[in-house]
């Protein structure tokens, strides 16, 4: 294993952010942690980068225990975090050269790595611009770039792609799919499922503090849901009218004033709101079931209303 | 966990790296700040006073002055400079993503203050050459003394900067600990002359009274027992300090 996490638990003060949370990592596979803002997942990755001592449990990351071997272990993986940490004043260049020296590059080896890396992430139009005068996309792919400085073989990424527009999303997954490709572990953390879905090769769905469950996407979608989805606005009163007559659906759920109803076949229900309320139709949603009704179903929140 | 020489040097290039771009902006008041000391206070107030402890006022005044200038360089850098790289840049956040540990950071950061309180007491002390207040070569055992009092004061105000909660605080750091330090401890009045013998031990407590005493010394080129015991002062408190900031730093970094 890459990461192992056993029985871990963090506590500040009172309030418990991670309990008695267990989770592997294999190697070469990109591992995604899903759960609202505030369910641990920060806290579970800092642990596992040795930033954050666990109040009880065991971490070994590379075989290694993290609370022994910090120095070690840093020095092989790399990490990007929620917030981007750059020197405002500095240019991209500038501010790859400083990361390097943390991992105590020389030259030439640094002038080389900095030049790899401002290549790789595409950098050098505004290589020479303070980076307090770019966009929040070239920011996240230049915190992306000093995170992997050291070539790392565990790459830990704290919800990469939050507040960015879809082009520069679309492209972020696209690297990270790359240094999959290329051997690297990766470990990220996310509250949109359709970046679990399309990336992760397995996730852990965590809710305050504790892993509920845990798989590959469609494992869980398979495990938990019946494949389609229908949604439909219908208050608590019309529901047993709206599902009268087609047998028990194998789950559905309400979120106010709409419920989601999954089917193995969703053709007869949508039939029969054609010919008794046709009205309905235009509230009406058919969809595959996805990650974030397995969320809802197990731990009865949204994912992204946890703000 | 143990110091990692090259990983302390990293954390203090990265400091380094953000002064090359303004140094030649933040350099030339450490210039200024000398000379007006000397014009104001060395010849206006200077002028009514015909000696203070056997020399010119100006003489008198000119060594002290060098310390506060690395006190004070010290001091700017671990108490606003930190707490804005502790909470607003979020560097150690980032410096713990890689082999850096805590007592790198703290190590760095402390060797970063000393070279600022070096350049600053450096200017200082190239003013004061200049003006012929430094009489050479005996002045130049004053040089060390630059980087101990920066190490001194960078430790003290490393414990205060990892206790207080806001930024605003540092104004009582700055008006209530080091300005009565910079006025009372024989800078500009022989203390110990002006204190009852029951209240001469306040006076020993003060920290900046020892660098002032001890370059003080090096400028007249006298040499006394008592220098030793400013020297165990300052190696001392800077080494008691440094211990529990260590431990703040850890705490800080790594919850």
């Amino acid at each position: 294993m890459i990461v192992d996490v056993e029985n871990v638990s963090k506590r500040f003060g009172a309030r418990t952010a991670v309990d008695r949370l267990t989770l592997q990592v294999p190697p070469g596979i990109c591992f995604g942690l899903l759960g609202p803002n505030g369910a641990g997942k920060t806290t579970t990755m800092r642990m596992v980068y040795g930033a954050t001592r666990p109040t009880s449990g065991a971490i070994r990351v590379f075989g290694l225990d993290i609370s022994k071997n910090a120095r070690a272990v840093r020095a092989r993986l790399g990490v990007t975090l929620q917030q981007n940490v750059l020197i405002e004043a500095l240019t991209p260049e500038e501010n790859l050269r400083v990361f390097g020296r943390y991992h105590l590059l020389r030259e030439p080896q640094l002038s080389q790595r900095v030049g790899e890396l401002i290549e790789l992430l595409e950098l050098a139009s505004h290589a020479k611009v303070p980076v307090k005068q770019l966009s929040g996309g070239f920011q996240r792919r230049l915190a992306i770039a000093l995170s992997l400085m050291n070539r790392p073989e565990l790459l830990i990424l704290d919800e990469p792609t939050t507040g960015l527009d879809p082009a520069v999303r679309l492209a972020l997954w696209g690297r990270i799919r790359e240094l999959r490709a290329a051997g690297a572990t990766v470990m990220l953390s996310t509250h949109y499922m359709d970046e679990a879905e399309r990336l992760c090769d397995r996730v852990a769905i965590i809710s305050a503090g504790r892993v509920v469950d845990h798989g590959p996407p469609a494992e869980l979608i398979a495990r938990h849901l019946a494949p389609e989805a229908v949604e439909i606005d219908c208050s608590p009163e019309e529901e047993a009218l709206l599902l009268a007559g087609l047998g028990a659906p194998r789950h559905r759920m309400r979120v106010g004033g709409r419920i989601m109803v999954y089917l193995d076949n969703a053709a007869p229900l949508i039939d029969q709101i054609r010919r008794r309320e046709p009205e309905r139709l235009h509230s009406l949603v058919i969809r595959p079931a996805n990650l974030e009704d397995v969320f809802l179903k197990l731990t009865g929140t949204m994912l992204e209303a946890g703000t | 966990m143990s110091v990692s020489a090259p990983h302390a040097l990293a954390v203090w290039g990265r400091n380094a790296s953000m002064y090359r771009r303004t140094w030649k902006r933040n350099i030339l008041p450490n210039f200024f700040e000398p000379v007006f000391y000397l014009a104001s206070i060395g010849l206006g107030v200077g002028a009514y006073i015909t000696t203070m402890g056997g020399t010119s006022y100006l003489a008198f005044l000119a060594p002290g002055l060098v310390a506060v200038a690395a006190m004070n360089g010290a001091s700017f850098e671990v108490t606003y400079n930190i707490y804005v790289r502790l909470h607003f840049e979020k560097a150690y956040d980032a410096m713990l993503t890689t082999p850096i540990e805590p007592d790198d950071v703290l190590a760095g950061e402390i060797l970063w203050a000393i070279t600022r309180g070096g350049i600053y007491g450096g200017c200082f002390f190239v003013v004061v050459t200049l003006a012929g207040l430094a009489p050479l070569p005996a002045a130049l055992w004053a040089l060390p003394l630059i980087p101990l009092t920066g190490l001194l004061f960078a430790s003290v105000g490393m414990v205060f900067s990892l206790k207080i909660p806001e930024i605003d605080l540092f104004s009582f750091y700055f008006t209530l600990f080091l300005t009565p330090l910079f006025l009372f401890s024989d800078v500009f009045f022989p203390l110990q002359e002006r204190l009852p013998e029951q209240w001469l031990w306040l006076g020993e407590a003060l920290p900046l009274l020892h660098p002032v005493r001890l370059a003080r010394a090096a400028f007249r080129g006298e040499a006394s027992p008592i220098l030793l015991w400013d020297l165990g002062y300052m190696l001392g408190l800077s080494a008691l300090l440094l211990a529990w900031a260590r431990r703040g730093v850890r705490n800080r970094l790594t919850n």
